[in-house]
Parts: C-alpha cells; structure tokens; sequence
C-alpha cells in the first residue's frame, strides 16, 4: 500500500488523452516546411537564407515582446509563431531588402496576432498580414524577383538585401519576371514540369510545388492538417481556369500552369490550413477552400495584379465567421439530421 | 452504416484500448471485507427501504432492504453476517449515504439464499416485478433500474431488442469475461427478455476486439431464438445506446428521446446475463464482476467483488504499487475519480483503474486557447460544435448553449475532451453548464 503521506488526485473523466499538443501540432508544420525551406535556400542561396533568418527572428523577438508587455507567459514554446516566421519569410522575394523583411515581421505578429490577443485569436493569417503590408508600402521592392540558380549565389549576397533601412534599394543583377507576369503582362507561357520543380523566378519558398505538396501530404497523414481545405482550393483553380481555357486557350492559361505558378501551392497548403484562420466543419471547410480557389483566378485573370492568392486567403479568413456561423454540424436525432439520414 | 464490413457510428475517437492484462483472465473471487457496507441507493432513483435491523443475522443473498416505489430495487445481503450498522456511509461522489453495513461471520461457507424462482411462463409484468425484487440495475455504469427499462408501454414495441456487449471503454474486461464464461445465463437472460418485451428478434453487439467472445457465443446459441451476434468496429463509443442503435439499425434516436422511440432496446450483456442467473433461483444479486486493473495494480484481473467491498479492502487485497496516482471507478473515459478509499463497490461500479503518476501526468497539459482545429467537431458522436459550446461555456452562457447548441443532447462520452490539442477541459465544463441548465429549470 502506499505510504501514509500519499494523496490521490481527484479529477473528472476522461482520464486519458488522445497525446495531440498544439504544440506537437504546430511543430509538425515546421517540419513540413522544412524541404520549401531547403529547396528556397538551394535556388536562391545566401540571401534566401538571409531572408527567411531575418523573418523568423523578428516575428520570435516580436512575440517574446508581446508577451512581456501583455504579461502572459511566454508562447515561443508553442512553435505556432516559429511558422509564422517562416511562412513569412518564405513568401517574399529573395532578394528583398532585409530591412523591409524585418519591418513586415514586426507587422505580421504584432499587428497580426498580438492585437487581436495571440494565438486562437487572430483572423487573419499573421504571415499573410506582414506580407500585405508590404505589397502596400513597397510595391516596386515586392514585385522585383532576383533570378534562381544564378551563378554565385551561395557567395555574396546580391546589393538589395543590405539595403540601409529606410532607404530605396538598388538591384544590380538582372531581374526575373515570375510565370504569371510573364504570362499576364507578355502571354509568355512557362513550361509546367518546370514550375512544378520550382526552376522558375518567384517569392522566397513558393515555387517548388513538388516539396510543399509533399510537406501538405505529410502533415494530412498525420491528420494535422485539414485535406478538404487544399483539395477545395486546388480543385476549384483547376475546375475554374480550365473552364476558362476550354472557352479561350488564347486568353486563358491551361490550368496546370495556374496550379503550379505564383504561391497558389504554398498558399493552399500552408496558408489556408491554417488552423486558427479556416472553418471547423468539413463542409466549410470546402466552401472556404473553393472561395479562395476561385478569388484567386479571379484576381490573376481580371485584377491588376499577377497574383491574386494572398488576397484570396485573406478575404477566405474574413468570411470564416461568416461560414462557421451558417454550417453548423447537424445535431445526431434532430430534424435536419433525420432529413441527412433520409438523402444516403 | 457500415465500414470495413464491420458496423459503426460516424465520428468517435480510437483511445488505446489497454485491455490485454485482463482480458484472458478468468473470474475470480475475491475474499469477504471484514466489513461490507451496502449502500441503499445504488440505481438511478429513490434509495430503498431497509428491511433488517441492526444486530441482525442475514444469509447471503438474503433481502436486506425494499424498493420504495417504482424508481427504485431491492438490496440483498452480500454476506452471511451480522447487521452492524445501519446509517449515513460515504459515497460514490463524496456525498454521505445511507446504507447497511454487515460483518461477514469468518466461519460462514457463505452459502447463496434462494427463493421462489420466477418462471418464464411468468406475466411479463410478474417477470418485471421478479427483477426489481432481484435488485437488478444496469451494470454497464449507469445503474438505471432494469424493471423500468425493460417496462415499454402501452402503445409501443420493440422490434429489436439489443444486447450491449460492445464494451468500448478502455481497460474495462467485465463484459468480454461476462460473455464467455456465462453463456448459459446469458441465454436465459434472453428468453426472459424476448417474453417480457416481446421483441422480433435480438442483435447481441460486440466490439470486433473480442472475436473469442462472440465466436463463443454464437456457437451456443439455441436455434429457435431469433438471435444474432454482430461484430462492430472498435471505436468510442461504441456501447453508448445512440450509437448502438444508430450503428446496427440506421435509426437515428430523436433528439431527448430513448431507442424506445424506434422501436429497439438496449441492455447490457451482464445485466442480461444477471437475469438469467438470479430469477430461475429467485436470488437477488450479491456480488458482480469488477475488472481491477491500470498500471498501478499489481494483481491485475476480473474478480467477483461482494457488493459494498471498501475500495481500500478492494486495493489491498489486490495490491498496488507505492506511485499509484490516481483511482477511478469505471473506464478511464467516463469513470469517476475515487473521492476517498471509504467509498464502495456498487453494481455499477464495471471496473476499478488506478494509474501511477505516469499515466496521471499526462492528463496534466498546459491548456492552450482554442485554435480552432476542428478536431471536438469531427469526433463528437452527436455532432455537437463542442468548440462553440467551449466558448460559450467560459462566458457562462449556459442558457445558450442549451437555448441554440443542443447541450442537453451531450451525453459526456468525453470524446472531445480526449482529442482537444489545446487541452480544454470540454466536457468537464459542458457537465458543470448542463447541471446549472437543469437546476435553473427545475426552479
């Protein structure tokens, strides 16, 4: 028997836990991320290594100075702002000044998260908020694309990533078009193989679809990540600007290409899901997907921009109260269950 | 709905299921305390009447306290002894209880007292009459009086009757070791089941981890009643009635309503098995099978436990290790916390879990906000939004939750609790807002 000194806990049911951390969740996802982040340093080199440094370390030091001036305990443990960070970074083009990185950074968790009171709370996709922040006060710097695979680039990094802060950046290597402005502002066509492996121009970590699908079937795997979200998303694009292309092929790209250009794959697979910013019901989640699916080609094919994903998620997260108000999952013995069970 | 050629239920959790130690391990019986304290209220219901005084000698089996009124059975001596002591005795949940506590005589061979056994000719209201008189309430847990159950009114039937042996709590053995070592009670339980309900025809449920079980008893199942054994997928929970009824029939029970309402009723395979044991022999019931398991015990296993067995004669005689943390009666999903050591074995108590501080720790996380994962949603049986229910609970707004979120259709399997990453205590919170929900509308 047990000494004399021993107490029992008294605690309600259940007494076992499924093991699943927000935290084990949360770090998974980095995990996921972590061949984009591999190739992106591959590509572009020492500045991408650079850039997404840069991105982490102000999104860590501004969440730490968050939670000191909220009081809370610290939430760096909870690995969900180390995603922000690299998302983030991994959203940018390479040869982004660093002080712009680090200014986005500041934006993204503290404008992003800490205002709307941390993690849970904020409806909008932090790393995506930093990144629209940008786009509006740097627009030239955020659609200037230092080329791939240039020559030299795990040596000097290029003049614009040193940047004084506050200053104009000055690009001295030639700059790259991306797939899509190649083809919304020239009606050049890139070769799909070659987006999808990612030897193409574009933000830091968003051209090689191959690895972040593979980050996306991984994380599906271990049912940390919602499959309905990119499958909705991916297959609204594709339903939609293949419609388009059947109508036009002059016109309208083929819906591969669309898949495989700008940040649709790393938006749909790492952006979307977010869990904090997406549906809870599996119907809304595939009404949330499918709108931002098709925002997307909306914004590509009609707006002024070449890309249009990051936009499309965000107005995506405004509407999930929206969506989360009107799905409710249909209570087991009611009416509109019994009406469910009658349509099998 | 099927899956896998097995039937199931939609949503639900898989928790380890825990149950090898015991699950090979024959019954056994375990010693007599030196002081059995039997509480009269140990159903769902009014507590009975006694029916002894102190001083007084009773034979094992014998009636030691009458049901007072309808919500209510008999209690029977667990012993052959002498009535000590007749008063308030700590309780399940903490609260005193009155009770009858009798002293086993050392020298007794504790021979069972018999009465007049209840044919199965009998009116099924005399059959009914029969097991309120044997004391018998269902043993699965929830301790409702089995007469009451059993009772389908006038203007209603039953068109399948189903035998719950599905057993989806982890750790917890009694009713695998129940269906394969009292196949013959069972079986008579059934034929008293078929004449009081009057049923078409009777699906016993078995979770496919017990193959044995249900091998075992298809084997012996007489060929003239209309039974059949369905092996259901192994998931949480399984064995509650909604889900049984929904899994085996595709009939959804309404919202508030019983299986009664389409036509099936659920019982458990040891209260089946019960039946079938005490009216041929006009017993009552004495003693249950308890499985006594969790890592802190060190003689694991599924023993004959007298009923009103103190939990720390119960733990000694077992034996448990000196980091034992933590002990529930029950599974570790829906068991309660033993709230003293004092408290005792009732019939409903299905198992006894102790945990070292291991396996105690573990529920101990850092509770985290709600990110909004959707994992609540996708495991809830009844499709609840447990996270909505979440939010609302921590602003108090118990009314809502009841008024617009369906709370009082949560039946507290704890599914959401068990999966939640940001470890809210979910079900903890939706039991405190039912209770506050139906004290406001009893006022």
């Amino acid at each position: 028997m047990a000494s004399p000194a021993k107490t029992l806990e008294i605690r309600t049911s259940p007494h076992v836990l499924s093991g699943y951390g927000v935290d084990e969740i949360m770090f998974n996802v980095v995990l996921a991320l972590a061949p984009t982040i591999v190739f992106a340093v591959y590509a572009f080199g020492t500045m991408a290594l650079l850039t997404i440094s840069t991105a982490l370390a102000a999104c860590l030091v501004t969440e730490a100075l968050a939670c000191r001036l909220s009081g809370e305990e610290s939430t760096l443990g909870d690995w969900s702002v180390v995603i922000t960070g690299l998302l983030y970074g991994l959203t940018l083009p390479p040869g982004l000044p660093l002080w712009m990185v680090a200014v986005g950074g500041v934006v993204a968790v503290g404008l992003g998260k800490a205002l709307f009171g941390g993690l849970g709370m904020n409806p909008f996709n932090p790393a995506l908020v930093g990144r629209a922040f940008l786009q509006a006060a740097f627009p030239v710097a955020m659609t200037t694309w230092t080329p791939a695979f240039a020559t030299g680039r795990f040596g000097a990094v290029p003049s614009s990533t040193l940047t004084l802060p506050f200053t104009e950046p000055f690009y001295d290597g030639v700059s790259a078009a991306t797939p899509l402005a190649l083809w919304k502002f020239d009606r050049q066509v890139t070769d799909v193989a070659d987006a999808a492996l990612g030897f193409i121009g574009g933000s830091t970590g968003e051209t090689c679809g191959a690895l972040i699908l593979l980050g996306g079937a991984y994380l599906v795997a271990r049912n940390m990540m919602n499959w309905r979200i990119p499958a909705a998303l991916l297959g609204s694009v594709a339903l939609l600007s293949g419609l388009l292309h059947a109508i036009d092929p002059e016109a309208f790209p083929d819906p591969l290409f669309m898949l495989f250009s700008g940040g649709l794959m790393l938006g749909a697979v790492f952006m979307a899901t977010d869990m904090v910013g997406s549906p809870m019901t599996g119907l809304g989640c595939v009404i949330y997907g499918a709108v931002i699916g098709v925002l997307t080609v909306v914004i590509r094919i009609w707006g002024g921009l070449p890309e249009g994903v990051m936009y499309a998620i965000l107005l995506g997260n405004a509407l999930v109260p929206h969506i989360d108000g009107w799905i409710q999952p249909r209570v087991y013995g009611t009416d509109s269950a019994r009406r469910r069970e009658a349509e099998s | 709905m099927r899956l896998l050629g097995l039937k199931t239920f939609r949503h639900g959790v898989h928790p380890p299921e825990s149950k090898d130690q015991t699950s090979g391990l024959a019954t056994r019986q375990l010693p007599f305390a030196p002081l059995l304290e039997v509480p009269l209220l140990q159903h769902l219901g009014a507590p009975a009447i006694p029916v002894v005084r102190e001083g007084e000698s009773v034979a094992r089996g014998q009636a030691i306290a009458r049901p007072d009124g309808r919500m209510s059975v008999a209690m029977h001596a667990p012993a052959t002894g002498t009535v000590r002591r007749i008063g308030l005795m700590p309780g399940i949940n903490g609260r005193m209880i009155p009770g009858v506590a009798i002293e086993p005589h050392p020298a007794s061979t504790q021979e069972v007292a018999g009465g007049a056994p209840c044919p199965l000719e009998a009116e099924p209201a005399e059959i009914l009459a029969a097991i309120q008189q044997a004391g018998l309430v269902g043993l699965g847990g929830a301790a409702f009086p089995t007469h009451v159950k059993l009772d389908v009114p006038e203007g209603r039937s039953v068109d399948a009757l189903i035998v719950n042996g599905a057993e989806c709590e982890p750790y917890l053995t009694t009713d695998h070791r129940v269906m394969l070592e009292q196949r013959d009670d069972i079986v008579m339980g059934l034929r008293y089941l078929l004449r009081i309900t009057g049923a078409e025809r009777v699906i016993i449920a078995v979770e496919a981890n017990k193959p044995d079980a249900a091998a075992h008893l298809r084997e012996g199942l007489p060929a003239e009643l209309p039974v059949s054994v369905e092996l259901l997928r192994v998931k949480y929970p399984q064995g509650a009635e909604k889900m049984l009824t929904t899994a085996l029939l595709g009939r959804a029970v309404p919202s508030g309503g019983l299986p009664l309402d389409v036509g099936a009723l659920c019982i458990n395979v040891a209260t089946t098995a019960e039946i079938g044991r005490l009216l041929p022999r006009g017993r009552g019931i004495e003693e249950r099978i308890v499985t006594i398991t969790g890592p802190a015990v060190v003689q694991k296993g599924n023993y004959r436990v007298p009923i009103g067995t103190p939990l720390r004669f119960l733990l000694e005689a077992v034996g448990v290790t000196v980091d034992v943390d933590r002990v529930f009666l029950g599974g570790p999903m829906m068991g309660t916390a033993a709230s003293s050591l004092d408290i005792v074995i009732t019939k409903g108590t299905s198992g006894v879990v102790a945990f070292t501080e291991t396996e105690a720790e573990r529920t101990h996380r850092r509770e985290y906000p709600c990110i909004r994962c959707g994992y609540c949603v996708d495991a809830c049986p009844i499709f609840l939004n447990p996270a909505q229910l979440g939010a609302l609970a921590k602003q108090l707004e118990y009314q809502r939750m009841a008024d617009e979120f369906h709370l009082m259709d949560c039946f507290e399997c704890g599914s959401c609790s068990f999966v939640c990453p940001s470890h809210i205590p979910l079900v903890q919170r939706f039991r405190v807002a039912k209770s506050s929900v139906r004290r406001t509308g009893a006022n």
